[in-house]
């Protein structure tokens, strides 16, 4: 696979997510980011919705949202793939799973991106041109000989976020392969192998409300062809896509060296579209998991988010801004927001001048 | 009662209950410290196991050594083992031969009880084969994330990686595919700032 032809559209940024961290939302990416938070408090919920087409120029447009970060996410994934081999695994019974998902971002993306994508099929001899990464493939669907890689991580390699694959047996969703290079702080090998309860086992306050069991109970009856999504957010110092616990000994760090100076462009509100979608051969369920990052000083452009991401903060409470990294820097972050809230009302929903 | 009780109820945790005689055409019995004491209280209970049984065991990392009273036990076949990693070979092929009818037996410490599961589950072994009584030290397997390394018996929380040499605390959450805890950096933010460790699983 080559990324020599990248960035011959403008439309792709040419930036990182370390070292210089040159990261940055265009005008139009920050009009269409997704803010989570429909009212100005937040608890858990299941909060659960169909995966359907939304507003155009949203990131709920397509199946898949393609955004201009596209080329310079993939090849962070490159990177830290390099680094960690261990970031992307498939248990042995889980292939026919990556075939279907293979399936399912090919025909998606070249469907709604023709000027980035291609696929034509020849009964099971695909052809698969990928314009942006500078990929162009012949391969017999279903036989992994004919592809440079398990079709899981080929396909993975060139879509954004993090995937994993669950398959179901004994009333129970197995988290069986995953492709997980932007996570919030769970590692993939570590967890590989283990059951909806047991992966989900660190977070705080969920499994006393019944979170999980409501959850796995919806998700056991998940059907082809209706997908569904939620949001959850974090809260992340630099665009940082891999805050894996693998490297927390050297990302942690940086979190004591926000300054109420540096924090608007530092501190990011990291915000995970999570789709779930039943696979058709495998009858596994895929979990895309699509990381969003927006600075603070980008963030309060849009007055309404301002005002109710202070009252968020405001109300969340310690042991889940523990469980989700915050809680050192969170009497700074609430500073910086408060010169933005002026108590004004806000409106229901989540779209910035709704 | 000198069973292991549960301190807490953990999601990923497994739960353990008490070695009780089944049928089968043989028993296998994997046991260390003093999960000696519940393989004794077996085979008494059910001596027409006794020439069917195999036995090994690893005398506890805390220093509990019941080989004698095990070998006494009069099973058919009696394989005391230093440490697991001496014993997991031959722990591997008898599970990878066993034929219809084998029941496995595991008593001792949850470090052990979950190596033997993991590799149980791996040879293909029913679920319903396997009984499994916890007892004796709390201390548990700790595979750091950082460096994956697996630290073995960790009675300290926080504990130094026998590995990377990170300080490491102890995250309530269990792997059974590796038959390990979570051990994550304590003093990643402020590095140097460890605090005292407590003996929390004695």
């Amino acid at each position: 696979m080559s990324l020599d032809d990248a960035f011959k559209d403008p439309f792709f940024r040419d930036e990182s997510f370390f070292g210089d961290f040159s990261y940055k939302n265009s005008p139009h990416a920050v009009n269409r980011f997704p803010f989570p938070f429909p009212e100005d408090d937040y608890m858990y919920s299941v909060n659960m919705e169909p995966h359907v087409k939304g507003r155009p120029g949203s990131i709920f447009e397509h199946y898949f949202d393609v955004d201009e970060h596209y080329v310079s996410e993939m090849r962070d994934r490159a990177r830290v793939l390099e680094q960690d081999p261990l970031r992307c695994q498939s248990l042995p019974h889980m292939t026919l799973a990556g075939w279907d998902l293979l399936e399912l971002i090919m025909e998606k993306f070249a469907e709604e991106y023709p000027q980035w994508f291609a696929l034509t099929k020849d009964s099971n001899r695909w052809h698969w041109i990928n314009r942006p990464l500078g990929i162009d493939q012949k391969f017999t669907f279903l036989d992994e000989s004919t592809l440079p890689m398990g079709p899981f991580e080929y396909i993975t390699r060139q879509a954004q976020g993090d995937f994993t694959l669950q398959d179901q047996r004994e009333d129970n969703l197995w988290i069986e392969a995953g492709m997980v290079t932007s996570q919030a702080d769970w590692s993939l090998d570590f967890d590989i192998g283990m059951n909806f309860h047991e992966w989900h086992a660190p977070v705080p306050l969920a499994h006393q409300m019944g979170i999980f069991d409501r959850a796995l109970k919806f998700l056991l009856a998940l059907q082809h062809g209706a997908p569904v999504r939620r949001f959850n957010w974090t809260m992340t110092v630099d665009p940082l896509l891999d805050t894996s616990p693998e490297n927390y000994h050297k990302w942690g760090p940086t979190k004591t060296t926000l300054t109420p100076e540096n924090i608007g462009k530092r501190q990011h509100l990291r915000v995970e579209l999570q789709t779930l979608i039943r696979l058709p051969r495998s009858n596994a369920i895929c979990f895309p998991i699509r990381c969003y990052l927006i600075s603070m000083d980008d963030l309060v452009t849009r007055p309404k988010w301002a005002r109710r991401f202070h009252r968020v903060i405001k109300t969340v409470p310690d042991e889940l801004a523990t469980y989700k990294g915050f809680i050192r820097n969170k009497p700074m972050i609430l500073d910086y927001l408060s010169k933005f809230d002026d108590g004004a009302p806000t409106s229901p929903g989540w779209w910035p001048e709704d | 009662m000198s069973q292991t009780q549960a301190d807490e109820v953990m999601k990923s945790r497994p739960l353990y209950g008490t070695l009780t005689p089944k049928q089968g055409s043989s028993h296998f019995i994997v046991a260390d410290g003093e999960g000696g004491d519940a393989v004794a209280a077996l085979l008494n209970a059910a001596p027409d196991m006794k020439p069917l049984a195999h036995i090994v065991y690893i005398p506890g990392a805390n220093g509990t050594d019941l080989t004698a009273l095990l070998e006494g036990l009069g099973a058919r076949v009696f394989h005391p083992a230093p440490s697991y990693a001496s014993a997991s070979q031959r722990i591997r092929k008898v599970l990878g031969d066993a034929h219809m009818g084998l029941q496995l037996y595991v008593a001792g410490t949850e470090g052990l009880i979950g190596q033997v599961q993991r590799d149980a589950i791996a040879a293909g072994l029913p679920h319903d084969a396997l009984t499994t009584e916890q007892r004796g030290s709390k201390a548990r397997r700790v595979q750091c994330v950082h460096c994956k390394g697996i630290t073995e018996n960790v009675t300290l929380d926080p504990f130094v990686c026998s590995h990377c040499g990170l300080n490491l605390f102890v995250r309530d959450h269990y792997s059974r595919r590796l038959a390990a805890f979570q051990g994550v950096c304590i003093d990643a933010e402020d590095p140097g700032e460890v605090p005292p460790s407590e003996e929390r699983f004695k």
